[in-house]
């Protein structure tokens, strides 16, 4: 077995089984915390797939500001818990069952398809690096980054007006 | 370097369990964080993508991905917030009604 293999399957154990915990913890700071896990070895993913910007960027973004907003909002609401009366008897089984089926078809699709899918190319040195994502971000792309900032801005916008509180009459 | 389908397999194994994460957890907050999951799970095939064909067009999209998602929590934690007020629950059993 090469370094290359253990890795990735090392890597595999802990984010397939941080999701697992993210799904079947019943306290939903143990949830946040358990995602930042994932997060982080997906961040490793990228790391070894050559993309240094997109991997410091999910750590910064997903691991850092969206995962402490998530945590922020449940110490706020302190809404850790929630009931645990189930709804329908039926309705955990049939949504465990749909997933599965989801794998299982995914798997299937993946796996009769092997032939179709590309050899590895080698990379030049210095692929994914910040310098080069810029290069394309403000040169190819200019125009969907600027509608990036409008939305960003429009969601900040929304964000202040929904938690506003109502103004007395 | 591995083949391309290790690293689909398991962005499909992950994508399934945030899935799976919205059709079971009844939390509004689990049922969100189980869509980030999911969105992850897109970009790290987006990227396995970019990394087999040796271009960077694919990590771009991540890049918007993550911008977009950012954009999405925060109007859908506000929205959490604002229903938490009116029902003082996020048990998504409460939320059925459209007026609130």
């Amino acid at each position: 077995m090469s370094i290359d293999i253990i890795l990735f399957l090392g890597l595999a154990v802990v984010a397939i089984l941080s999701a697992a915990g993210m799904l079947f913890s019943r306290n939903a700071i143990y949830s946040a915390l358990f995602l930042i896990i994932n997060f982080s070895a997906i961040a490793v993913y990228y790391l070894i797939l050559g993309a240094p910007f997109i991997a410091l960027t999910q750590i910064t973004v997903y691991a850092g500001a969206i995962m402490v907003l998530f945590i922020f909002v449940i110490m706020l609401l302190g809404a850790e818990q929630t009931g645990r009366t189930p709804a329908s008897w039926w309705m955990r089984p049939l949504g465990m069952g749909l997933g599965a089926l989801l794998i299982l078809e995914s798997l299937y699709l993946i796996f009769t398809h092997l032939h179709s899918f590309p050899q590895p190319i080698e990379i030049i040195d210095g692929f994914g690096n910040p310098g080069q994502v810029g290069e394309i971000l403000f040169d190819k792309y200019v125009l969907p980054f600027e509608i990036i900032s409008l939305l960003l801005l429009v969601a900040m916008i929304g964000a202040i007006v929904l938690t506003k509180k109502k103004m007395k009459r | 370097m591995l083949p391309e389908y290790y690293y689909l397999t398991l962005s499909a194994i992950l994508f399934s369990m945030g899935a799976m994460g919205v059709l079971i957890r009844r939390n509004a907050i689990i049922i969100f964080m189980s869509v980030e999951l999911m969105l992850n799970a897109a970009n790290l095939a987006f990227v396995s993508f970019a990394r087999m064909h040796a271009t960077i067009n694919g990590q771009i999209f991540v890049f918007f991905v993550m911008a977009v998602a950012a954009a999405e929590v925060a109007v859908g934690l506000a929205l959490i917030v604002a229903i938490f007020e009116t029902k003082q629950s996020i048990d998504i059993d409460q939320m059925n009604s459209m007026k609130g």
